[in-house]
């Protein structure tokens, strides 16, 4: 064969791989652009309207909406609230989690049944665990009211998710119940994946077992932290079905979020173009945030 | 981790001969271990009751009649055990919802394994020009967050006329479960020895064939912690659910605690037995499978 035939082959068989590649990918690509790409930059395009979501006519008002949004004291509040989400979230659920994860892995099997316990609430869905805690919180034969009713030897309310400060760090606390699990089981994951050698050499060099833990194993660990951080970062910033199916934003919208805010306004309001403009808002600041995170800590991306 | 384990605990006294000074500091240690082991079952039993509290709540409670909440208070066990609720529950399309979540999952979940598997497939093992860039497409969707798409989709559902159907969830559904779906399929398939297919292209199979008779059976794990991560999920979906379904005949299960606290909003013991009933699923196939479960419930750890 001559070297111009073999450069048609290979070019024919590089066409034909194209082609095979081309149908194998046609269904994820046409999902993806129908279901993801074309609504973000519709909810951009949306933005610049003023729109009740059903009439057909919608009024071009230009950067109108995104005025206001920069204005609106009550976007900034939902974000802030989420800023408060994200803090409080990684500074409880990723300690704990990584405390619970190193019990359970100083003690072996034998502790397995901690374990299976512990998992439990993340097996409930948010929405589920948000109707059980607006039960569980109420004044009216809730949890902590009754048990604050026995300490006090007389009727006493809590209201935990009914007033101002409370109800924002409530649901913090609740968050933090169901997903300090999954914290718990990716710690225990990071622990298993550190060589038993390095255990035992540490341990010929005479180390205690708090030793091992705060010199060597924690720092190993350190690649997850920041990957639990981003998660859990990521996370805080679109919360919503919690929220809303616990306080919608009350009172006062105290436990307002960015997505609960949207959704208000959408969904409940018709005010589609202006839901949308927050929507665009939410996602530029969750890019920007997560974009700055990966900055500052360096997130190595070779999981 | 068993073998760690056991070498683990300084319990061992260490053989005689050690001078006085060694034997003060080893004793020390053991009792600063022995501290710090008080401290950590404290901390243990405590995380246990605040597990394990709330659950009680739930289970008691549904086993009780309305009222009876209120006069035996809640940290006293249901007198008389009352089955009704779970009854009135049940007769109340409880299990409507429950099949409909089923069907949604199961269908999205089908056409999302496909479809991710197919996409997966060229892109670990083929080399064509556009690959490198349509791999970085596909997972920069990752982080895009669905409530930001949810105007849109809301939008294309009403014009195609799906709006309060079941099937509006599929589409939504299977494209958000899609990105991880490819990316983890991408790397485990690409950890299958290319040789097989080589020998199998000897053989006069073609490409289709290979990815039907070799690849796909042999990306079988991957798939099923896949499937458990995101069957999870999307069995709790609730945004998209909520935004597109609005016949209480057509709502998913995530949608039936609202539809009956909105029916019952004063009967909190109907609501312990949805909620409990809603949980049950997921509790006994933890059970059974423990660790596939937890394992495929990580899965989206990747996403960072």
């Amino acid at each position: 064969m001559d070297k111009s035939g073999n450069m048609g082959l290979a070019r024919t068989k590089a066409r034909s791989t194209a082609r095979a590649a081309a149908v194998f990918l046609l269904p994820a690509l046409a999902l993806i652009a129908v279901f993801i790409v074309y609504p973000v930059i519709d909810t951009f395009v949306i933005s610049g309207f003023k729109w009740n979501g059903i009439s057909a006519n919608r009024i071009f008002v230009g950067l109108d909406n995104w005025n206001t949004l920069i204005h609106d004291p009550m976007f900034w509040k939902s974000f802030q609230h989420n800023l408060i989400v994200m803090v409080l979230s990684i500074l409880l659920q990723i300690p704990i989690g990584m405390l619970l994860a190193t019990f359970l892995d100083a003690g072996g099997r034998k502790f397995n049944l901690f374990k299976t316990i512990w998992f439990l609430p993340y097996l409930m869905s948010s929405v589920a665990i948000a109707f059980l805690f607006v039960y569980a919180l109420a004044t009216n034969g809730g949890l902590v009211s009754s048990l604050a009713t026995l300490i006090a030897g007389k009727r006493t309310t809590v209201d935990l998710l009914g007033t101002a400060p409370n109800a924002l760090y409530t649901i913090i606390g609740v968050m933090a119940w169901q997903f300090t699990p999954f914290y718990m089981v990716y710690f225990i994951a990071g622990y298993g994946n550190i060589d038993t050698s390095v255990y035992e050499a540490a341990v010929i060099d005479g180390a205690t077992r708090g030793q091992y833990i705060r010199h060597i194993a924690i720092p190993l660990l350190g690649p997850i932290f920041k990957t639990a951080c981003t998660m859990s970062l990521i996370g805080s910033l679109k919360y919503f079905d919690m929220i809303w199916n616990m306080t919608q934003g009350g009172p006062a919208g105290t436990t307002e979020l960015m997505a609960t805010y949207m959704y208000k306004l959408s969904f409940q309001q018709f005010n589609m173009g202006y839901g949308s403009t927050v929507a665009a808002g939410m996602f530029i600041l969750i890019t920007f945030i997560a974009l700055l995170f990966n900055k500052v800590f360096k997130v190595k991306e070779d999981y | 981790m068993t073998d760690k384990n056991q070498e683990k605990n300084p319990g061992r006294i260490p053989e005689g001969g050690m001078p006085q000074e060694k034997k003060d500091e080893y004793l020390a240690s053991k009792i600063r271990s022995r501290i710090a082991w008080t401290f950590a079952f404290i901390f243990a039993i405590l995380q246990l009751v605040l597990t394990l509290t709330p659950f009680f709540f739930m289970i008691m409670n549904s086993f009780r009649k309305q009222f009876d909440m209120l006069q035996q208070g809640v940290f006293h066990l249901p007198d008389p055990w009352y089955f009704q609720n779970y009854v009135e529950v049940i007769t109340h399309d409880f299990f409507g919802y429950f099949f409909r979540s089923v069907i949604v999952v199961a269908v999205s979940l089908l056409l999302m394994l496909a479809i991710s598997a197919c996409a997966a497939y060229p892109l670990s093992r083929m080399k064509f020009k556009l690959n490198p860039f349509i791999y970085a497409a596909i997972v920069a969707m990752m982080s895009v967050p669905m409530h930001v798409t949810l105007i849109p989709i809301f939008k294309l559902t009403t014009d195609v006329g799906l709006y309060d159907s079941l099937w509006s969830l599929v589409g939504p559904y299977v494209a958000f479960a899609l990105p991880m779906s490819v990316f983890i399929l991408t790397a485990f398939m690409k950890t299958i020895p290319k040789e097989i297919e080589e020998s199998a292209e000897i053989d006069g199979c073609n490409r289709y064939q290979n990815f039907f008779q070799i690849i796909l059976p042999l990306s079988k794990p991957g798939l099923s912690t896949l499937a458990i991560y995101n069957g999870v999920s999307m069995w709790n979906e609730f945004a998209f659910a909520n935004t597109l379904l609005i016949s209480p005949q057509n709502k998913t299960l995530p949608l039936a605690l609202g539809q009956f606290k909105g029916e019952h909003s004063l009967n909190i013991p109907i609501n312990m037995s949805v909620l409990t009933l809603s949980v049950l699923p997921m509790i006994i196939l933890f059970i059974f499978f423990q660790d596939k479960l937890v394992k495929g419930m990580m899965a989206g750890a990747v996403k960072g």
